[in-house]
């Protein structure tokens, strides 16, 4: 097969079996499983070398299913409790046959990972109670990634970077072409297999606002600025059957002054379940308290992206100041409610108000950060159900919140072959799927943590391994 | 004083990496790190020294450039390390011989060189240099025993005094005076003998990209025991020449000579190896305005010890003299800058590790 293209990529006649689009965890594992598959691959990642990796570079850990201790993962972690786990954050909004078979074959990964460069460590401080069921990757994601680089390299992996897909032209089914941008010039590729591993749209804020309107403008993308969603709505506009609510995003409230993109886990803000949070307004507007942080943070991105302006503020006083873990930008602090008040932009009596009324809606209790306490409010509108002290020993606290987008849901259907279908459900002939832009089949709703890297990983190697004996057939 | 800009942008890149914790398994700099809440000058100082520039954490990071937020650890640390050589150095003015510190060792190792020739030229009878001599105390025919051992004694006196001086103004203040406990003594030896943290994590540092070697761990292993088995030769070739009056030289199969030869060749091969990884290294983690202050060190630790095997391998010729002016220049330009070179990093990276032992974090 021939492969034409543009002087500047240096690809020009090279004949190749696999095209990879993207650069992420699940795009890598492609492009190695094809490679040791004995198929010749191409791997085209939109980044910058420096940047490359989407948003496998933020994450740390991946969720692996083991029946006895191994390695870094302690005790046990079956599949009832695995599919449990994941049933109760989707709702019901998954696959079952497509997750049960992900799960299971979560179990082979660190060891698969491991032969490929991967090391692992003991969870961190702060995550210990994921240490059961996460496995975490020494240094993070982006040591991970610059792991599978290697191994691709060494592999003999053609990696080509600044390279973004713009079009695989479907006829029947079937990916004759495919169109790039590589460095600014043109690129077109005959390949006998297509892999697509390049992650959902939520970094395209122009196709956010087409579901949320102007307020679009005012979120944060808390990862990789190239997650553009290209070729995910390139393939929904030509017969490929598309998956997932494109209505929703994993957002999460984050510090306001987060860079736009790629701000990663820095900016997270772990205060509100001991704060009250108010709106530009200077009002309270939802239950602070109702759960423990990591089963209600997901809700607050929503929350807070409701909110006129897309704004709130996290409220607390000196006795709340060391009960979380702060973000990297400098908490926002006043001697009195009115000084902090007008730091944050927000009219100081209107605060008082809301912080006066709070106070003495607060009922004794014995406070525990650790456990759904006592300390709750009442009659008060909206009630602080856990975690209610009253805000009065200054200096006071606050960090503006914004809603911080992870990542979208919508994809392209697949099956357990990580094939990707047609409308009339049929698979495309050439063309595999991995990664984000698959991960709405099996998370269809909600988060669980590491599940993205799981799904990533498990999809690549069947894509990787399904285009590769395609391509050699 | 105000703090320095490398002092505010360390704080500002610790800030940061408090926040993120992903680097955690690679050494003890971030438990350590993890330990604050806020960062003190003191803090960063022994931060920085507690790290040992393995450079992992640097092509993990998500946040290194072309990042906007732009964290360089490796690279941030050495500057602000070099600025605590400055900060502690005894005597203070001398402190200035960190300011283009390779410029120092080289004008430092000239002008020790001509000292030593000096010497024997106005002590020595002429032709000395040139002619053969053999049998115990033929070294003294060169250099008089009284000049060679005032001059060494004064030096190292003087250097071992300073060295001293600087790690307890460090403790002091990077070591917050901490007292000493024999665990923390030996858990932060032993970390220093061994390199752990030069492991980053188990798979070793990088040198030169993202793929990672224990090449470097194990050259300075090389250099550092090469370094220490010279000086027990140097101490047991003294013990000999002043308790037993046996003066030197000694044969092949003598305990200087042995240890030596052995420290020698640790030496040259660690030195060798480090300059190499230091030529390949990428410049993207590294501090390269302190590169004068690394090859300077590296390359008059291997010409002491290239002299040295050189001199015990010509001894008997009529090379000797030259040879011998040779080696004590550059053994006494190594004792005058053990207190001003990237020698001090030893001294304190060991307390550091000391304070990290004691403070349990790891």
């Amino acid at each position: 097969m021939t492969v034409k293209m543009s002087a500047l990529s240096g690809i020009e006649g090279r004949k190749v079996d696999v095209l990879v689009v993207g650069g992420g965890n699940a795009a890598l594992c492609a492009a190695i499983a094809a490679r040791e598959a004995g198929a010749s691959v191409i791997l085209l990642e939109h980044a910058p070398r420096e940047l490359r990796g989407g948003n496998s570079r933020h994450t740390r850990n991946l969720r692996a299913m083991h029946d006895r201790p191994e390695g870094v993962l302690v005790e046990t972690y079956g599949e009832a409790e695995y599919w449990d786990d994941l049933l109760r954050v989707t709702g019901g909004e998954t696959n079952e046959e497509l997750a049960r078979m992900t799960i299971r074959a979560s179990a082979g990964l660190p060891a698969w990972m491991e032969a490929h460069g991967v090391h692992f460590q003991p969870s961190l401080t702060g995550t210990l109670s994921l240490g059961r069921t996460n496995a975490f990757f020494l240094g993070g994601g982006k040591a991970l990634v610059n792991a599978y680089y290697q191994a691709a390299a060494k592999l003999g992996v053609e990696i080509i970077y600044d390279t973004e897909v713009t079009d695989l032209q479907l006829e029947d089914g079937t990916v004759r072409r495919v169109t790039a941008v590589s460095r600014g010039f043109p690129l077109t590729l005959l390949p006998r297999s297509v892999v697509v591993a390049s992650g959902g749209f939520q970094a395209n804020v122009d196709w956010l606002k087409e579901y949320w309107g102007e307020a679009a403008e005012n979120f944060i993308i808390r990862g990789t600025p190239y997650a553009q969603g290209t070729i995910l709505r390139n393939l929904l506009g030509q017969g490929v059957q598309q998956i997932g609510d494109p209505m929703q995003c994993h957002a999460v409230a984050i510090d306001a002054r987060a860079p736009k993109f790629d701000g990663g886990i820095v900016t997270r803000l772990d205060c509100v379940p001991f704060s009250i949070v108010v709106d530009r307004d200077g009002k309270r507007f939802y239950d602070e308290g109702e759960d423990v942080w990591p089963k209600r943070y997901a809700i607050w991105g929503r929350l807070v992206a409701q909110r006129p302006g897309q704004i709130a503020y996290a409220i607390v006083d000196a006795k709340a100041a060391k009960l979380f873990m702060p973000s990297v930008f400098p908490a926002i602090t006043g001697a009195t409610i009115s000084e902090l008040a007008n730091k944050l932009g927000l009219a100081p009596s209107t605060l008082e108000t809301t912080i006066s009324t709070y106070n003495k809606a607060v009922q004794p209790g014995n406070f525990d950060g650790s456990k759904l306490d006592d300390c709750k409010t009442m009659g008060l509108e909206p009630p602080k159900t856990h975690w209610a002290q009253t805000i009065e020993t200054p200096p006071f606290i606050g960090y503006p919140l914004s809603p911080g987008i992870t990542f979208t849901y919508l994809g392209v259907q697949v099956n357990e072959r990580a094939e990707v279908l047609m409308q009339d459900g049929k698979p495309a002939s050439n063309l595999w799927a991995s990664g984000e832009i698959m991960a709405g089949n099996i998370l269809g709703r909600g988060y669980l943590a590491g599940f993205g890297m799981t799904i990533g990983t498990v999809f690549g190697r069947i894509a990787g391994a399904q285009a590769a004996r395609h391509a050699r057939n | 004083m105000p703090d320095s800009q490398i002092l505010v942008e360390a704080r500002r890149e610790m800030e940061i990496c408090n926040a993120c914790r992903y680097c955690e398994g690679f050494c003890a700099v971030f438990p350590a790190m993890a330990l604050e809440r806020e960062f003190s000058t003191p803090d960063l100082t022994y931060l920085a020294n507690l790290c040992h520039n393995c450079q992992g954490c640097y092509y993990a990071c998500q946040y290194a450039p072309p990042h906007p937020f732009g964290v360089n650890v490796p690279q941030t640390f050495a500057l602000l390390r070099e600025e605590s050589y400055r900060q502690y150095a005894w005597p203070a003015p001398l402190a200035r011989a960190f300011e283009k510190n390779g410029l120092v060792v080289a004008l430092t190792t000239a002008g020790t060189l001509a000292l030593v020739l000096l010497l024997i030229g106005t002590l020595t009878s002429p032709g000395t240099l040139t002619s053969a001599y053999s049998g115990p105390g033929s070294f003294y025919n060169v250099v008089p025993w009284a000049a060679m051992t005032i001059v060494a004694l004064l030096t190292l006196l003087f250097s071992l005094s300073a060295l001293t001086i600087g790690g307890l103004n460090f403790w002091r203040d990077a070591g917050k005076n901490l007292s000493l406990r024999s665990r923390d003594i030996a858990l932060g030896l032993l970390d220093a003998l061994t390199l752990k943290n030069l492991g980053g994590g188990g798979h070793g540092c990088n040198n030169s990209d993202e793929s990672f070697s224990q090449s470097r761990r194990y050259l300075h292993h090389a250099m550092a025991y090469g370094f220490m088995a010279c000086f027990a030769a140097t101490c047991s070739a003294a013990f000999e020449a002043y308790a037993l009056n046996l003066p030197a030289p000694y044969p092949l199969l003598s305990v200087p000579v042995v240890l030596g030869i052995i420290g020698g060749a640790g030496l040259i091969i660690g030195t060798s190896g480090l300059i190499r990884l230091k030529i390949i290294t990428s410049r993207a983690p590294a501090a390269t305005e302190l590169f004068g202050a690394d090859f300077a060190l590296l390359a008059l630790l291997w010409l002491a010890a290239a002299s040295g095997l050189m001199l015990l391998a010509f001894r008997a010729t009529d090379a000797m003299g030259t040879l011998l002016a040779l080696h004590l220049g550059l053994i006494l330009s190594l004792f005058v800058l053990l207190p001003y070179s990237k020698f001090v990093h030893g001294i304190y990276r060991t307390l550091a590790l000391v304070r990290n032992a004691a403070e349990g974090s790891n």
